[in-house]
């Protein structure tokens, strides 16, 4: 199995329809062992949504933003496994004022809370859990949101997940040495709760209909979360520093595809 | 086998009241979620997969979007029941 054995730490359940609770469910179908995580308010629905997987699995307490938690996770990994061979970083939040066409109006403070839960963390997270991390090829993987170019809506998350794609990267510089690959997957849009909070997010699912090749379906987390199990497998050993799109080919198209009216009138002109 | 909507709702109040931490007593088919329960969209999610556990159903996002009363979930739960059932 594509994971077996591995021990994987997954932030960022929510309900079944989050991306990491499709990666924890294909990790426990395909051989590996699972920790979740979750805090404050939202750990009940963590702990609900948990109980959904195919097996039980254990929810710890973490605020990425408390140093603290980050060692007691740590500290609890390292005497159940001794060793984490993979985490799955899921986390980003902005204040509604970073977020849906206010661009030019928000606040420093709601800029910088969105930086630190969404891109500082990655930092936080990986940094923290090195002493079960380092020197046995372990796997860290984020998930992203394009951030190359501008998007409508998006706002100051979409510049958290450009600082997110770039943390990546300087992650994967300190820590090549320790044997730690770090790789992000910007994933098309999912309707997740994170997404319920994105105004506009309907908008992004459209262009997605017409733009990817492949087509896309926002309710099949899957797709994105296999290849998350990709990057913790052995079969991913040389990839480090990466950004993986999974968005059925929306990133490599220019323009949006020509509907089959449009072909079939272009096909007539030519004759 | 299909309930009636008072048996319906009357299980509903025990999710409820234990999800939302509010008087079963306030749970009434009329009441509203959000302005008479103090329910937010976080406890709305917990609300439904309880909902979906106690009744054994899956109600999808688009379902539950236009949901603002309880009796109105409890109609949604009647219509999935039926349509396993």
């Amino acid at each position: 199995m594509l994971v077996d054995g591995k021990r994987l730490l997954i932030t960022g359940v929510l309900t079944p329809g989050s991306i990491a609770y499709a990666v924890a469910r294909e990790a426990l179908d395909n051989g590996a062992e699972v920790v979740l995580t979750g805090f404050g308010r939202t750990r009940s629905l963590t702990e609900r949504t948990a109980r959904r997987l195919p097996r039980e699995v254990d929810v710890l307490e973490l605020d990425v933003n408390k140093p603290e938690d980050v060692r007691a996770v740590n500290d609890e990994l390292a005497g159940r496994w001794g060793q984490v061979d993979g985490v799955l970083h899921a986390i980003a939040f902005a204040p509604a004022d970073a977020l849906g066409g206010n661009f030019l109006n928000t606040p420093y403070e709601s800029a910088s809370t969105a930086f630190q839960v969404s891109a500082f963390s990655l930092k936080e997270l990986t940094a923290g859990l090195l002493p079960v991390l380092e020197n046995h090829h372990a796997s860290v993987v984020t998930l992203d949101f394009d951030a190359r170019v501008a998007w409508p809506v998006y706002d100051w998350m979409g510049v958290c997940k450009a600082a997110l794609e770039s943390v990546t990267r300087y992650l994967a510089r300190d820590l090549g040495a320790k044997q730690v690959r770090v790789n992000a997957i910007s994933a098309g849009p999912i309707r997740t709760m994170a997404a319920k909070g994105i105004p506009g997010f309907s908008l992004l699912a459209d262009a997605w209909s017409k733009r990817a090749p492949l087509g896309w379906d926002v309710g099949d987390p899957t797709v994105v979360a296999r290849v998350a199990l990709w990057l913790f497998s052995d079969w991913s050993r040389g990839v480090c520093g990466e950004l993986i799109h999974v968005d059925g080919g929306f990133h490599a198209m220019g323009t949006d595809l020509l509907s089959k009216e449009e072909q079939a009138r272009l096909a007539a002109e030519d004759g | 086998m299909a309930q009636s909507r008072e048996e319906v709702v009357e299980t509903m109040k025990d999710v409820l009241a234990s999800e939302l931490g509010v008087e079963a007593d306030k749970v009434t088919a009329d009441a509203r979620f959000k302005e008479d329960l103090d329910a937010d969209s976080l406890d709305l999610v917990e609300v439904v997969l309880a909902l979906e556990e106690k009744f054994g159903i899956e109600i999808s996002d688009d379902q539950i979007a236009g949901v603002k009363t309880v009796g109105e979930a409890a109609d949604l739960v009647i219509s999935k029941q039926t349509a396993v059932g």
